[in-house]
């Protein structure tokens, strides 16, 4: 009963964040709750039973996303023109409309399965149980892991670091 | 009505509907990024209510894992994605997407 009441709130919360970030005209304040969009989805996690992900999500999305999309706009904000719509916006509008009311519709109408045993690949905790132990064997097993992934990712995060560092480096002092 | 994976799904695509609009209809190339950022959420959402709810009682950890790479891409992403904004801001003084026309013929 006490999670459904969280979910709730936090949905709303999250809905109204969202919808906030969209429609505000100060970029600034845009950003500041999205930080609390990305705050309510980290309670959501914890709602499923995610506690690891609950605490990546702050880690990563409110830490460190939040803080760069802040700088990010400090560096480049324009005060006149804050942050108006383009000229796409009815299409876009009907568009999105259209997308959600297309998935909302196959959602309701799916009768969802529910398989009563793990399948062999998978890694499965019970619910109550803490999953981050569970997450490191999931990641790194030696029959089912994800181990080269996980090493593909950590190029990818070195790329990215030595990307962002010679895009913004000045190159006028040459 | 306790909650399924309807709730947690339609959530999901309510959120995404959100990100998709707003990253088509602004014109601050940062806000195109938070809405970006936005959708990312809304499918981490999907996954982690996938792996909660495909097997009664079980949280099964494939989907955590991929909402784990989702969230390191998401994070290299951004970091690119306000360098490249950075870069073109020092340029041409300006964000708005509708005058990035350099590639334009």
């Amino acid at each position: 009963m006490t999670t459904e009441i969280a979910f709730w709130i936090l949905a709303l919360v999250m809905v109204g964040a969202a919808l906030g970030v969209v429609l505000l005209r100060d970029i600034f304040r845009a950003a500041l709750l999205l930080v609390l969009c990305f705050f309510t989805v980290a309670g959501i996690y914890i709602t499923l039973n995610a506690d690891f992900l609950a605490a990546v999500q702050v880690l990563i999305y409110v830490g460190a996303i939040g803080i760069l999309l802040m700088f990010a706009i400090m560096l480049t904000r324009n005060v006149q023109r804050g942050n108006p719509f383009n000229r796409l916006n009815g299409p876009a509008l009907l568009l999105a409309f259209l997308i959600m009311i297309i998935i909302i519709s196959v959602v309701a109408a799916t009768d969802w399965p529910s398989i009563t045993a793990v399948p062999q690949q998978a890694v499965g905790v019970a619910v109550d149980e803490p999953t981050t132990g569970h997450i490191a064997e999931a990641l790194f097993s030696k029959d089912n892991g994800f181990v080269l992934p996980f090493e593909i990712a950590s190029v990818l995060l070195l790329a990215a670091l030595i990307g962002a560092v010679v895009l913004v480096r000045r190159k006028d002092k040459e | 009505m306790s909650l399924g994976i309807e709730h947690y799904l339609i959530l999901s695509a309510v959120l995404f509907s959100i990100g998709l609009y707003g990253a088509l209809a602004k014109r601050n190339a940062v806000a195109i990024l938070m809405c970006i950022e936005i959708m990312l959420n809304a499918v981490n959402i999907a996954m982690v209510a996938f792996s909660r709810y495909l097997v009664p009682d079980v949280v099964m950890l494939t989907g955590h894992v991929f909402a784990i790479f989702i969230m390191t891409v998401a994070a290299a992403e951004a970091a690119v994605g306000l360098a490249i904004i950075i870069a073109i801001y020092r340029s041409r003084q300006s964000v708005d997407v509708e005058e990035m026309d350099l590639m334009k013929w």
